[in-house]
């Protein structure tokens, strides 16, 4: 599949203008090519998270597709559900059925419920913006934030690396994961469009850039998105059917055979970081060169994930 | 043709939701609720259910399965017991607050801890508030019948129901259960109809998105309920109930020729100036004791609960006023206070000319075997009592063996 250029994404558009997310927010940049991905047709459900926010408050909803709110540690349950009632209902090939939550709605309350939809190879899209903590309830730390983040329960800056959640993921042999940031709008929009003609559980990892709680001005929240995938922090690829490979910049930065953006040059740009430690950043950069070595390896095809 | 089988509790609830042509199913294993859903797979399995089947990997994503389903239009079932009912809480409250007319049969089980897998009724009735209807089954053919009515009802109001029947002593239990033919519920039970909930991109809705304590206009100046007017909304549903089960019950009558007593049942209650009140098996057992009691001079009556929510207050009122006694045996305790059908039943009588006093009786916690003759023995301790002049006690506790007690 040729990559989309970012000429050719499509203008229709199922966000309506003005919604109630942050100024700057990663996510109102990849819902468009998301829901643009679907054509509009399709369901999405979502627990309560920035995501809830965005969408509106009653009667005012600022996306224009069917949206149905769950509870917090229920998204891959309830679209387990309402795969199976549209099967029911005889109304499951018109309609693509997109889960659609945080990382701590995913990856700490939502790993069970989701493990188990995975494990059952249900029928639908699960698309996990990581926007690195609980930022909806203010900047708590998650079990996807990263080692060295100030968060309100973590003061002095986390201690642990995150959990490597599309790793989990593969692991339970569904057919599809990606890695995509929802500052590369193009990537988000192909992985989104090749998940969408694949039958069971597709999951798309999304790291997304939040200015109030990683501490950037709004107007950078693409360039920090690239910074990242610069720096190796986030690296973005797929795994389809068991075959990985790297893409968009990520692809481009292995070829290129380039050293990676120092970790230290990434964190000096978010007050998160504020005050991290040169021994805690030699450790994160030491993981990312570890990870970044394996992901280059798989890559070539030169070592089984 | 209908046709009479023996089989469980957990069977005959089985084959109410077979009969009322379920679409959807989720299951997780818990005792003694299991054989219900296991029944079902085998169903669906052989192809004799066309149903969805999910399996999935807890009780709070079973009842999340049925929301997904039911949103989208699907009828949907299943089945839990104590710790289960206790894990799906959040989406116990979800289900009613959604309005969707989920059925869900309870195999009442005692509450950990400490384990326990037999016989009270803790796990459903510390559910009463949260939105759901509650019906109690006293024998087998009732949890059969009671599972189909509960679809029609829940459809009706758009409000889910429980279907409760006591684990093991119920569940685990054969008798012969009369099956109605396929045909007869069809007739009874009409499809689905369309859902309060549109899921359609051709009309896209956010459903069940964040609502403000006050009523809000949208940009074209229409004004929507705020989250009160959506509680009232709710909570005048499930009075609607207090109508609407007694009419389905009398409609399943017309097709299948058996009504069990809409909201409440009674037993030689005519005369009766001592009642027994009791839900579920237990009220079934006191019957067998109202008939000792008479035998010994004493006019004993029972008036057993079959709606729990709502609470049929109207009903009670009517039933009671005149009499001298009204026993409450309960399966169930609000801790620090007392048995939940006696406190409710105390607060519905207040202020009423001509109720009788209400003494409480805890008993059967976790699978303690209470018989008619213990039912009878604390009767005969109330009535003692109330003829020494008490018009309220202390909750009496059967078979409690404390030591130095």
């Amino acid at each position: 599949m040729m990559a989309t250029k970012i000429l050719d994404l499509p203008d229709t558009s199922y966000v309506l203008p003005g919604n109630r997310s942050c100024a700057g927010c990663g996510i109102g940049i990849a819902l468009r090519q998301i829901t643009a991905a679907l054509e509009g047709k399709m369901v999405m459900t979502v627990p309560a998270s920035c995501l809830t926010v965005l969408g509106g408050m009653y009667p005012i909803s600022s996306v224009n597709v069917p949206w149905v709110n769950v509870a917090f540690p229920s998204t891959a349950a309830a679209a387990s559900g309402i795969a199976a009632g549209l099967r029911a209902m005889g109304r499951a090939d018109d309609m693509t059925v997109l889960a659609m939550a945080g990382d701590g709605g995913t990856g700490d309350i939502g790993i069970q419920a989701l493990s188990g939809a995975a494990e059952r190879n249900e029928d639908f899209l699960y698309l996990c913006y990581d926007n690195e903590a609980y930022m909806n309830t203010g900047t708590q730390r998650s079990g996807l934030t990263p080692a060295g983040a100030r968060t309100t329960t973590t003061w002095a800056g986390k201690r642990e690396n995150p959990k490597d959640l599309p790793a989990i993921m593969e692991a339970h042999n569904i057919p599809y994961v990606a890695s995509t940031s929802a500052a590369y709008p193009t990537d988000v929009y192909d992985k989104v469009v090749k998940a969408r003609g694949i039958e069971g559980l597709r999951y798309i990892h999304m790291n997304t850039p939040c200015p109030s709680g990683w501490g950037f001005d709004p107007k950078d929240t693409v360039r920090l998105g690239k910074m990242a995938v610069d720096a190796g922090l986030v690296v973005l690829y797929e795994v389809e059917d068991g075959v990985f490979r790297l893409t968009g910049r990520s692809a481009s930065l292995a070829k290129a055979g380039k050293p990676l953006l120092p970790v230290g040059e990434y964190v000096a740009t978010q007050s998160r970081f504020k005050g991290m430690s040169a021994e805690t950043i030699a450790a994160v950069q030491a993981w990312v060169d570890t990870r970044w070595a394996r992901y280059l390896a798989r890559n070539a095809g030169s070592c089984l994930p | 043709m209908s046709e009479t089988m023996v089989m469980t509790g957990n069977e005959a609830a089985a084959t109410g939701a077979k009969l009322a042509r379920v679409q959807v199913i989720a299951a997780y294993p818990i005792t003694p609720q299991s054989p219900v859903v296991e029944t079902l797979s085998a169903w669906v399995e052989s192809g004799e259910l066309p149903a969805e089947f999910v399996a999935v990997e807890s009780e709070h994503s079973a009842l999340t399965v049925c929301i997904g389903a039911s949103t989208v239009g699907a009828r949907t079932f299943t089945a839990t017991s104590s710790n289960g009912l206790a894990y799906m809480n959040e989406q116990v409250w979800w289900a009613a607050g959604a309005r969707l007319p989920i059925v869900m049969c309870i195999a009442n089980r005692a509450m950990a801890a400490p384990w326990n897998v037999l016989n009270d009724q803790q796990d459903s009735m510390s559910e009463r508030d949260a939105g759901w209807v509650q019906l109690y089954c006293r024998d087998n053919q009732e949890i059969l019948d009671t599972t189909v009515q509960a679809f029609l009802i829940a459809e009706r109001l758009n409000v889910p129901v429980m279907v409760c029947y006591d684990g093991f002593l119920l569940s685990h239990t054969m008798m012969p259960v009369t099956v109605p033919e396929a045909g007869e519920i069809d007739a009874f039970l009409p499809k689905r109809p369309a859902p309060l909930t549109v899921v359609d991109p051709g009309d896209p809705r956010n459903i069940g998105p964040v609502v403000l304590a006050d009523p809000r206009a949208d940009s074209s100046g229409v004004v929507s309920p705020g989250y009160m007017e959506l509680r009232a909304q709710h909570h005048r549903a499930l009075l609607a109930a207090i109508d609407a089960i007694p009419e389905v019950d009398t409609e399943y009558g017309a097709v299948t020729g058996r009504s069990w007593g809409g909201l409440t049942w009674e037993h030689l209650l005519d005369d009766a100036e001592v009642v027994l009140i009791a839900a579920g098996s237990l009220a079934t057992q006191a019957t067998l004791t109202a008939e000792a009691l008479r035998a010994e001079g004493v006019k004993a009556g029972v008036l057993g609960i079959r709606a729990y929510r709502p609470f049929p207050v109207e009903a009670l009122r009517e039933k009671l006023t005149g009499r001298r006694l009204a026993l409450v045996f309960d399966k169930a305790l609000s801790y620090g206070y007392d048995g939940p059908i006696c406190t409710d039943l105390r607060g519905s009588l207040l202020g009423i000319e001509g109720v009788p006093a209400v003494f409480g009786a805890v008993c059967g916690l976790g699978g303690r075997d209470t018989s008619p003759e213990d039912l009878a023995a604390a009767a005969r301790r109330a009535i003692a009592d109330l003829d020494a002049g008490m018009r309220t006690r202390a909750t009496d506790w059967i078979n409690l063996h404390l030591e130095g007690e």
